[in-house]
């Protein structure tokens, strides 16, 4: 057996009301890969936080190499040699790779960044990648940026490391890539941490396989003993097939056309390129990619939010009218002026869909407050409204007034879907609608959208998790880099077709 | 490195909510403690008795009708400024530039004053000089706003170095109209007082109070109640919510800025016409300054700005008594209000936070 | 414009420049920490007040021990008086001899002292000035880092007490000195506007120009020089930039942000503090006045900031554009005057004085303006300027 180079015991850490955190027993490795495997939202981060220094446990005990220890900052956890690579990179934007690889050593040699330079390269080299160390990261690729963290931990003689989600960025060559130089690790004595919640990730690459849900601590198995299926009922709780309901649809008629469509983004850069496709009433659109490949800038052009080349082409087809409507350079107000009814469940749910310091009733008006002609606000409508979400769909909340940013994540996202269906709309789109939901409210969420489905509303879900995009669309867009590299029957496609489709190489063939 | 099992002494929690007599007892508190501390410092200094200190701070305050009225109008004044500062900073605009709108306004006024002063009835003066004061101080705060709409240039830098163009420019009206040569205009038609404000029921400063507490009235509903004090708030609170909700921020800049430089010209106009009927570069005297505190700690609710803006006043009114009563230099008033202010501030820490300290249990302690 | 006009032009705004150069640098130091300090002014009267009081109350005491100590000779003498013969020569001698020696005694000593005391006296005033106006920057800190207060309101109420407790302190040292405007350090003054020997004088104009400044001035150079060595080519400086542009990473990568904070904020205040005095003991010459100065020239140090675009190594020669541009309408040709004069509609050419004063403002406008449209990465304010952190926000 492998020598222990980290133990947590009973570690526990609450954030207000939410205990992220309960009972959590681990023990960490020397020349292994442990995978920390839990749904999102289920602890996963914190309790590498806890490790790292960023958070300090309100319960529990941590060892390192034997010895108690405590971790108060991430110096802490730096002179222990654990090493932690984030999801969202901490790297300092203006900063060269080199000043951002040595921010924050106390070395007692004098301040040389060539020799830093020089150390990084021997590193790239010993395990196989490549950083330019002069090269500013604003201007890196996120597997540049990405690189640049690991070799920044291991430039810190770190041996334990721990990368949160480290393929979520990824293409899957990158993937592939960022494994080897983790099995290389591994020979070399580190133990190495992987928090994610793709199966065939952990399969793939860990050796043994610790599981979180719901914040508490589930158990660890060896990987060579594990499957698919017992990690999952592990993960989830209970043996959940994705019994997600999918009526066939009804009377489908085309509502959005898209064609042709060019975005950029703030520093001119494509991000949407040549986009084009159909969004039928009374079916759900799934759209699947690997997060930021133009799924955001997509619907925030159809919902226009995003400015758009010229020569680009959205257009809106009402049920009972033939003629379209284009909806291209219009704002939100203008489109709902034109009687076009679109409905938007964007993914930053209080950065963009609602107000956090405002209540339920103030965030009811956020889309319609300027109906009318009176220069006040109504109050009657929107604080019925509220009490009839808070109802229908059971949204916990001390009151109506209370402000939405002290609600949890679940009930947030019941109050903006429950806002945006209850506007009657002929389009539903929603973009990552479930992240961070317990299975439960992602039930009602589907459900919600079964219905609205059945309405004849065209819905457009934008999600990450294949299977459910499998198990609840009728049709499913996939986007790769900015280019739609393919649209699949839902029903008759496999997980490894949408799969490659989202490396951008499925449209080879 | 850290020996075993010691948590840091004391930690830090974010609170979730407080409730209201919890905070309100939090800032009693704190302007209890700093009028204590400024005692003490005002018996080590002086090595007066702390008691008649303060006996004479509130005689200055309120000692006789005179000061009161003094009192009032000062007050007046710095709550006027407040509220027009906000529905700026309620955007999350730092209009840090009312020093400027104010003296732009002022040097409009007593351009009317000087120039059309004789050719208009006093009421219909008036008017005219509110308007046109109101749109100097508008186009002052529009001007940043338009950069900051349009290239999101820094509002805090660039309102602020607005203030000393406004006072370069008073500096300079200052000279074009001072016939003497002294540097000063004087008092703007002393004889005649035309483009004075008027005394009502014999109260020299009563047209003041109306106007600025009409103002904090119209205020309150126009940010609590109407749709365009709705767009203020969530532009404030998140740019990408209010493009989502299909708020032109940028509209929303413009016009707010243009309704907040409006009301401190208005400030301008009501401190040269009603008050000190002379225009210098003092003439806005760091209430520009001032008022942004005023604005910060009510929370932009312009009611508890009329509170806030008292306890500045009188602190200010009672610390120059002292310096008459004691032989003290007025500028006590300033260390003093830096002070309190200092209290005030640091007390909304134990509002938003909680500490925890080692070994007690969940509950922790305010 | 003859050479001695230009001379003197150039040589107002030099020393001029070096007042907000410090202030600018001491902020600059603030700023790359993530510190939005608005109480430059504040702590400028701070520095200034504290150098002055020190200064003063020191030569006061010491007037006070010689006195005292001179008492102490005469009352010697007389007691000697006693000691000689009732009559006779001696007697006659030793009176007025006594009284003499002792008289002359204490003013040599007095003098010996406060010539020395120059000297003296700048020791105390700089270590006074870095002590006040830390001070100012410990406030600071502590309200804004460890109780999280809005950055923005602490500094504009630290300019109101800055300037508070310089005036009232200045106003009662004016008292104790017998009057408005009587307070005086000169003997400390003069020994900060002493220049270096020979250099001043040995290249004709050049030394003139450049060389004959009090030496102060040229502390304050280096100063500014060290800090741009500092942030630009130190690990310590590395990671204060790091604090300034993103609290967060520097967290994680182990570096003490509360840490960096406070010592960024206290020794950038104490630098501003050292602005300051030398307005108080060079610019002024040792004098107070209770005029609002130093506030405006401490808002001009804000602007400097700005315009120097975040780097102290600009603002040597950004600090004597500025003052250049303050100075301007003083030396401005008299053909260019009347030209202005016309086109403004103004009758005195003296009134165009506020409007060339305007100049530092509009410059500094005009460069906000283009940093904001140029967007060049490296030109703009440190990212996450004016937000505190708290490590454990989610």
């Amino acid at each position: 057996m492998q020598q222990s180079a980290c133990t947590l015991k009973n570690v526990k850490k609450v954030f207000g009301s939410i205990v992220a955190n309960n009972n959590v027993n681990l023990d960490i490795r020397r020349g292994e890969i442990l995978s920390l495997l839990g749904e999102n939202g289920s602890g996963k981060t914190t309790l590498m936080n806890i490790l790292s220094g960023i958070y300090f446990p309100d319960e529990g005990e941590i060892f390192v190499n034997g010895e108690q220890v405590t971790i108060r900052s991430p110096k802490d956890a730096f002179d222990l040699g654990i090493g932690m690579i984030h999801q969202h990179f901490k790297l300092v934007d203006v900063f060269t790779a080199a000043e951002n690889v040595v921010l924050g050593l106390e070395e007692k040699t004098r301040f040389d960044l060539k020799k830093v330079a020089a150390k990084i390269g021997e590193i790239c080299d010993k395990y196989g990648f490549h950083v330019d160390p002069y090269q500013k990261v604003y201007n890196m690729s996120v597997s540049e940026k990405q690189t640049l963290e690991i070799v920044k931990v291991l430039y810190r003689g770190a041996d334990i490391l721990i990368l949160d989600e480290p393929t979520a960025v990824l293409t899957p060559q990158e993937t592939e890539k960022l494994f080897s130089v983790i099995r290389n690790m591994k020979k070399h004595g580190k133990a190495v941490v992987i928090i994610t919640h793709k199966l065939h990730e952990v399969l793939s690459v860990s050796d043994r396989v610790a599981i979180l849900r719901k914040g508490e601590y589930i158990g660890t198995v060896n990987t060579a003993e594990a499957t698919e299926l017992s990690l999952t009922e592990m993960m989830v709780g209970k043996k959940v097939e994705l019994n997600i309901d999918r009526p066939l649809p009804v009377n489908p008629q085309k509502r959005i056309s898209v064609s042709g469509l060019n975005c950029k983004n703030s520093e001119g850069l494509p991000v949407l390129t040549d986009v084009s496709f159909d969004a039928f009433g009374g079916e759900i659109l799934g759209i699947a990619g690997i997060s930021g490949c133009g799924q955001k800038e997509l619907l925030e052009a159809i919902a226009g939010l995003q400015p758009c080349e010229e020569g680009s082409k959205i257009e809106f087809i009402a049920p009972e009218d033939e003629t379209p409507v284009s909806l291209l350079g219009l704002s939100p107000k203008r489109i709902s002026q034109l009687g076009v009814s679109l409905s938007f469940v964007p993914e930053d749910r209080l950065g963009m869909g609602l107000v956090g310091s405002m209540g339920m009733t103030e965030n009811m008006m956020l889309k319609d407050y300027s109906v009318g002609h009176s220069i006040f606000t109504h109050t009657k409508e929107p604080h019925d409204l509220a009490e009839r979400i808070r109802e229908e769909l059971g949204v916990v909340t001390p009151g109506l007034s209370t402000p939405v940013r002290k609600l949890s994540g679940g009930n947030v996202q019941k109050v903006l879907v429950g806002r945006e269906i209850a506007a009657a709309p002929k389009v539903l789109m929603t973009a990552y609608a479930v992240r961070g939901l317990d299975i439960n409210t992602s039930y009602t969420i589907y459900h919600l959208l079964n219905e609205q489905k059945a309405k004849g509303v065209a819905v457009i879900y934008v999600g990450e998790d294949l299977d459910v995009l499998l198990a609840l669309c009728d049709r499913i867009l996939v986007l790769a880099q900015g280019k739609v590299t393919g649209i699949v029957d839902a029903r008759k496609t496999t997980k490894e077709e949408v799969g490659l489709l989202m490396t951008g190489k499925g449209g080879d063939k | 490195m850290a020996s075993p099992n010691r948590e840091p002494l004391v930690r830090l929690v974010k609170r979730s909510s407080i409730p209201l007599w919890q905070s309100i007892l939090v800032r009693v508190a704190a302007i209890i403690l700093s009028l204590l501390f400024s005692a003490v410092i005002i018996t080590l200094i002086t090595k007066l008795d702390p008691v008649k200190v303060f006996t004479s701070m509130y005689n200055g305050a309120f000692g006789l009708e005179l000061r009161t009225w003094n009192t009032i109008r000062d007050m007046m004044l710095l709550l006027c400024i407040a509220v027009g500062l906000a529905p700026a900073f309620k955007m999350k605009f730092w209009n840090i530039g009312a020093e400027g709108q104010i003296l732009v306004g002022g040097i409009v006024s007593a351009a009317c004053m000087i120039s059309i002063g004789d050719k208009l009835p006093t009421a219909l003066l008036l008017i005219v000089m509110a308007l046109i004061s109101a749109v100097a101080g508008a186009i002052w705060g529009l001007i940043p706003a338009i950069f900051k709409a349009k290239w999101n240039t820094n509002e805090t830098l660039f309102t602020l170095m607005m203030n000393y163009v406004a006072i370069q420019l008073t500096s300079f009206m200052v000279d074009v109209w001072d016939k003497k040569g002294s540097h000063s205009v004087g008092v703007i038609n002393q004889t005649t007082r035309t483009g004075w404000f008027p005394p009502i029921a014999e109260k020299q400063y009563l047209l003041n109070v109306i106007i600025v507490l009409a103002l904090t009235v119209i205020m309150f509903i126009y940010l609590k109640k109407t749709k365009q004090g709705y767009e203020i708030a969530v532009v404030g609170e998140s740019e990408n919510t209010a493009r989502y909700a299909g708020i032109s921020v940028k509209k929303v800049i413009l016009r707010t800025m243009l309704i907040s430089g409006a009301i401190c010209g208005i400030a301008g106009f009501i401190e040269v016409a009603g008050v000190s009927h002379t225009i210098s570069v003092n003439t806005a005297g760091g209430r520009g300054f001032t008022a942004i505190i005023v604005a910060w700690l009510a929370k932009f609710n312009t009611f508890t700005m009329i509170l806030i803006s008292l306890l500045l006043v009188f602190l200010d009114k009672g610390a120059v008594q002292i310096a008459t009563d004691f032989g003290l230099n007025e500028y006590a008033s300033e260390m003093v209000t830096g002070i309190i202010l200092f209290f005030i501030l640091g007390s909304e820490f134990f509002i938003n936070y909680k500490l925890i300290f080692r070994h007690s249990n969940k509950g922790g302690k305010a | 414009m003859t050479l001695a006009s230009f001379i003197s032009w150039f040589t107002g705004a030099f020393v001029f420049g070096i007042v907000i150069m410090l202030g600018c640098v001491g902020e600059t130091l603030t700023e790359k920490s993530g510190n939005l300090n608005l109480g430059v002014p504040g702590i400028m009267y701070l520095g200034g007040i504290s150098s002055l009081s020190a200064v003063f109350m020191t030569q006061l005491r010491v007037r006070e021990m010689i006195a005292e100590a001179a008492a102490v000779f005469v009352e010697a003498g007389n007691r000697a008086q006693e000691w000689v013969p009732e009559t006779g020569l001696l007697k006659f001698l030793t009176q007025p001899v006594t009284s003499a020696i002792t008289v002359k005694g204490a003013e040599a000593s007095y003098r010996v002292f406060f010539d020395f005391n120059g000297w003296i006296g700048v020791v105390i005033a700089i270590v006074a000035a870095l002590i006040g106006a830390a001070f100012g920057g410990l406030i600071y800190s502590f309200l804004t880092v460890t109780l999280r207060a809005n950055q923005n309101v602490t500094g504009l109420t630290l300019t109101i007490f800055g300037s508070g407790v310089a005036n009232f302190f200045g106003g009662s040292l004016n008292k104790l000195a017998g009057g408005v405007g009587q307070i005086s350090v000169a003997t400390t003054s003069t020994a900060f506007r002493t220049s270096f020997p020979w250099i001043s004088t040995a290249f004709g104009k050049v030394s003139e120009l450049l060389f004959n400044y009090g030496f102060f001035s040229y502390i304050a150079i280096v100063i500014a020089i060290i800090a741009h060595i500092y942030l630009n080519k130190t690990r310590h400086g590395l990671n204060l930039r790091a604090v300034g542009e993103n609290p967060a990473t520097a967290d994680a990568a182990g570096i003490n942000v509360t840490k960096y904070k406070y010592l960024a904020t206290c020794i950038g205040a104490a630098i501003s503090g050292l602005g300051g005095l030398y307005f108080v003991m060079d610019y002024i010459k040792g004098t107070w006045a209770n005029d609002g100065s130093i506030e405006s020239l401490g808002w001009l140090a804000v602007a400097l900031v700005i315009f120097t675009k975040w780097k102290p190594i600009n603002a040597i020669w950004g600090a004597f554009v500025f003052g250049l541009c303050y100075w301007v309408y003083l030396y401005m040709p008299q053909g260019v005057s009347e030209i202005l004069a016309e086109l403004f509609g103004v009758q005195k050419i003296s009134h165009l004085q506020s409007l060339y004063k305007m100049l530092p403002y509009i410059v500094t406008i005009i460069v906000l303006i283009i940093t904001s449209l140029r967007k060049k990465r490296e030109n703009q304010p440190p990212q996450s300027l004016g937000l505190s952190y708290f490590r454990e926000d989610r």
